[in-house]
C-alpha cells in the first residue's frame, strides 16, 4: 500500500478532483451557509441606501475569475436595484465592460424593466491608467470620461449631470480580481476621502487577506470568494425571497463543489502527510 | 521474458484506443448537435438597439443608431417562435433568433477548455496552440482596447475634439474646445517609442523616468496614508473590549488581544538588529507561528478560488456547451 501511494501517478488525483468536481454540479448539491461578519457588514452597508442614492459599481476583473466573482456581481447589482438606487457601472480592466453588459442583461432587463439607461442606470466603460484613473475621478470624471460606453456625451447622460466627481457617489463597489482594483479603491478614494463616500468590495480568495486588514475603518464591508457570495446569496434570499430565481443562487451552487474537493484536498494532504512520514523512518530519500 | 517487440506494440494499442475513444466523442457530440430536440451548445440572441445623439460636422444634429447582441435563453427562443406561429408575434427584428457566430464561439471556447486541460495528461500539441491562441488574441484584444479606449477619446478627443466629433465619437460635448496641453503626453509618448528607432534610443529613458517618478510618488503618498497610518491606527485596539456598561465582550477582547500580540510578535522576528534570544527569541517564534498560520489560510483562499475556477469551466462544458446540465432553468420549456 505504501510503494502503491508513493508512486502513484499525480493525474489520478487529477482525475479524482475532476470527480469530486463534477458529481455536486451534476447532482446540484447544496448546502447551508454561516454567514461571516464581513459579508453581513456589506449587506448593511446597502440596505443602508435611499432610493435614489448613487451607487458606483467598478467591475475589476475579467471572465478568468468570472466564475468566482460573477455571483456576487449579480446579487450586489440585483441589492442595489431593489434599494432603487441608481447605477453607475465602470471598469478598470479592459474586458470589465463586457462583464458589466452581462450583469445589466441578467438583473436590470427582467428584474427591474422600469430601470431606463441613462436615468436609473448608465455604463461608463473601461478607462486605462489603473490607479491614475481612481486619482482622477476622485475628484472629476469629466477630466477622464468624455463619453459613455456607447458613445454618448457624458452631459447628455441626465443621470450624470449632477455628478462631477466619486464624491458625490454613497456607495463605492469595487469586484476586484487583482491590481488595479479594491485594494486601489481603498488607498486612493477611501482613504483620502473616508467621510464623503461609503464602500463594499467583493474579491476573490486570493485578494482576500491583503484586504481584510482594511475592515472594518476603511473598508466597510467584504465579500471574500466565492464563500462570501454563497453567503451573501442567503442573506438576499432571505430579505427578498428570491429562492424561485435559479441566477441567484450561482454562488450557493458552486460552494457545494467546493465542499466535496475540499474534504478530497483535506484528506490527500493528510494521506501525502503519512507516506512522507513514512518514507522518512524507513529513510525513503524521494 | 516479453518478446522485443511488446512495448511498440503496447504503444500501438494504446494509440488506437486513444484515437477509438476520439472518435466515439465526436461522434456522440454531432448525434447529440443534429439529431436530438433540443440539440446543444445553440446560442440564441435578441437585437438591441442602440442610439447616441451627435452632430455631423456641419453642426447639424444627428442620432447615429445601432445593434448590439443580447444573449437570451432557449425558452425566450421557443416562446416567440410559438407566438409567432400562433400569429400574436410579428417576429422578425427584435425577436430572438439563432446566433451561428456566438454557437461556433461556444464550440471553439470548449475545444480550447479541452485542449488546456490535456495538459494535466502530459505536455501536447493541442495545449500548445491554445496558448498561443490566448496569448495573441490577449495582445491584439489589449491593442485594439488601447487604441479606442485610450488615444482617441484622451488624445483625439482632447487635442481635436471637432474631428472626433465628426469621425469617432459623434457625442462628445460641441463645447468642447482643443486643450494643447495634451500635446506634452503626446510627445512623450513619440518619445517612449523612439526605442524602436536604430539611433537615439535614450530619448525613451525620459519619458520613462517620469511615468517611474510619478508612479512612486502617488503609490509612496497612499500606501504611507493608507497601510502605514491608518494600518497602526486599526491595529490599536482595546485589549478589554466592552460590550455595554456591565459586562465585557470576552469573544472581541480576546480577538483583540490575539491581533495585538500578533502584530507585535511579527514585527519582532523582522527586528534584525539584536540576536533573536530571550524574550526576544520567543517573541519572535510566536511570529513565525503567527506567519504560517497566515500563509495557510492565504493558501486555503487561494485553493478556494482555484477550485471554482474548476467547477466553472466543467458548468460551462456541461451546461453551456454540452446541455447535459440547467442550474438556471433556462432551458425549461413548458
Amino acid at each position: 500500500m505504501y510503494e502503491f501511494l508513493r508512486t502513484l501517478d499525480r493525474r489520478w488525483i487529477f482525475l479524482l478532483m475532476l470527480i469530486a468536481v463534477t458529481v455536486p454540479t451534476v447532482a446540484g448539491w447544496q448546502f447551508p451557509e454561516k454567514v461571516s461578519r464581513n459579508t453581513q457588514r456589506a449587506f448593511d452597508e446597502i440596505e443602508k441606501l435611499q432610493p435614489g442614492d448613487r451607487v458606483l459599481f467598478s467591475f475589476d476583473f475579467d471572465p478568468a475569475s468570472a466564475g468566482e466573482l460573477s455571483p456576487m456581481a449579480t446579487s450586489l447589482t440585483y441589492h442595489a436595484a431593489r434599494r432603487g438606487a441608481k447605477l453607475y457601472f465602470m471598469s478598470l480592466w479592459p474586458v470589465g465592460p463586457q462583464l458589466v453588459r452581462e450583469t445589466v442583461a441578467k438583473v436590470i432587463k427582467p428584474e427591474f424593466p422600469e430601470y431606463r439607461y441613462g436615468e436609473d442606470y448608465v455604463d461608463l466603460g473601461y478607462k486605462s491608467g489603473y490607479e491614475a484613473v481612481i486619482k482622477v475621478i476622485v475628484t472629476d470624471f469629466r477630466k477622464l470620461y468624455l463619453t459613455d460606453a456607447a458613445g454618448s456625451g457624458i452631459d447628455t447622460i441626465p443621470m450624470m449631470k449632477d455628478v462631477r466627481s466619486v464624491q458625490d457617489m454613497d456607495l463605492v463597489i469595487s469586484i476586484s480580481a487583482g491590481y488595479a482594483g479594491a485594494k486601489e479603491w481603498v488607498q486612493y478614494a477611501k482613504t483620502a476621502y473616508p467621510d464623503t463616500f461609503s464602500m463594499v468590495a467583493g474579491c476573490t480568495g486570493v485578494q482576500a487577506p491583503p484586504l481584510l486588514p482594511y475592515v472594518p475603518q476603511q473598508l466597510p464591508g467584504l465579500i471574500a470568494a466565492i464563500k462570501g457570495a454563497a453567503e451573501y446569496e442567503k442573506l438576499l434570499n432571505a430579505k427578498y425571497d428570491l429562492l424561485a430565481k435559479p441566477a441567484f443562487v450561482e454562488g450557493t451552487r458552486r460552494m457545494g463543489s467546493q465542499l466535496v474537493a475540499h474534504v478530497l484536498m483535506v484528506l490527500l494532504i493528510v494521506v501525502g502527510n503519512i507516506v512522507y512520514f513514512i518514507g522518512r523512518r524507513r529513510g525513503v530519500t524521494s | 521474458m516479453s518478446p522485443p517487440n511488446a512495448g511498440q506494440n503496447s504503444g500501438q494499442n494504446s494509440r488506437l484506443i486513444w484515437i477509438a475513444l476520439l472518435v466515439a466523442a465526436v461522434a456522440f457530440l454531432v448525434y447529440r448537435a443534429a439529431f436530438t430536440t433540443p440539440g446543444m451548445s445553440r446560442i440564441y440572441v435578441v437585437d438591441q438597439p442602440v442610439t447616441v445623439s451627435g452632430t455631423l460636422p456641419d453642426g447639424t444634429a444627428q442620432e447615429f443608431s445601432w445593434t448590439v447582441e443580447d444573449e437570451v435563453p432557449l425558452r425566450a427562443f421557443v416562446e416567440s417562435q410559438r407566438a409567432i406561429a400562433a400569429g400574436t408575434a410579428a417576429g422578425g427584428a427584435g425577436s430572438p433568433r439563432l446566433s451561428m457566430s456566438r454557437t461556433i464561439g461556444t464550440w471553439f471556447s470548449a475545444f480550447l477548455t479541452l485542449a488546456i486541460f490535456s495538459f494535466l495528461w502530459r505536455d501536447n500539441p493541442l495545449y500548445k496552440l491554445a496558448e498561443a491562441i490566448f496569448i495573441g488574441v490577449s495582445a491584439a484584444y489589449w491593442m485594439v482596447i488601447g487604441f479606442w479606449s485610450v488615444l482617441v477619446p484622451n488624445l483625439i478627443g482632447k487635442l481635436a475634439p471637432a474631428t472626433a466629433r465628426a469621425t469617432v465619437i459623434p457625442g462628445l460635448d460641441e463645447a468642447a474646445e482643443p486643450k494643447f496641453i495634451f500635446l506634452v503626453p503626446l510627445l512623450l509618448g513619440v518619445m517612449l517609442l523612439w526605442r524602436l528607432a536604430p539611433r537615439g534610443q535614450w530619448i525613451s529613458r525620459w519619458p520613462l523616468a517620469l511615468f517611474i517618478g510619478v508612479f512612486a510618488g502617488l503609490r509612496l503618498v497612499q500606501f504611507f496614508e493608507a497601510d502605514f497610518l491608518n494600518q497602526i491606527a486599526s491595529g490599536i485596539q482595546p485589549l478589554v473590549a466592552v460590550a455595554s456598561e456591565q459586562t465585557i465582550s470576552y469573544g472581541e477582547s480576546f480577538a483583540n488581544i490575539i491581533g495585538v500580540v500578533g502584530t507585535l510578535c511579527c514585527l519582532t522576528y523582522f527586528f534584525f538588529s539584536f540576536e533573536h534570544k530571550g524574550v526576544l527569541g520567543s517573541a519572535s517564534r510566536v511570529g513565525i507561528w503567527v506567519l504560517m498560520i497566515t500563509f495557510g489560510a492565504m493558501f486555503g483562499y487561494t485553493v478556494m478560488g482555484r477550485i471554482v475556477l474548476l467547477v466553472a469551466r466543467i458548468e460551462f462544458l456541461l451546461n453551456d456547451w454540452l446541455w447535459m446540465i440547467d442550474p438556471a432553468s433556462n432551458r425549461v420549456v413548458s
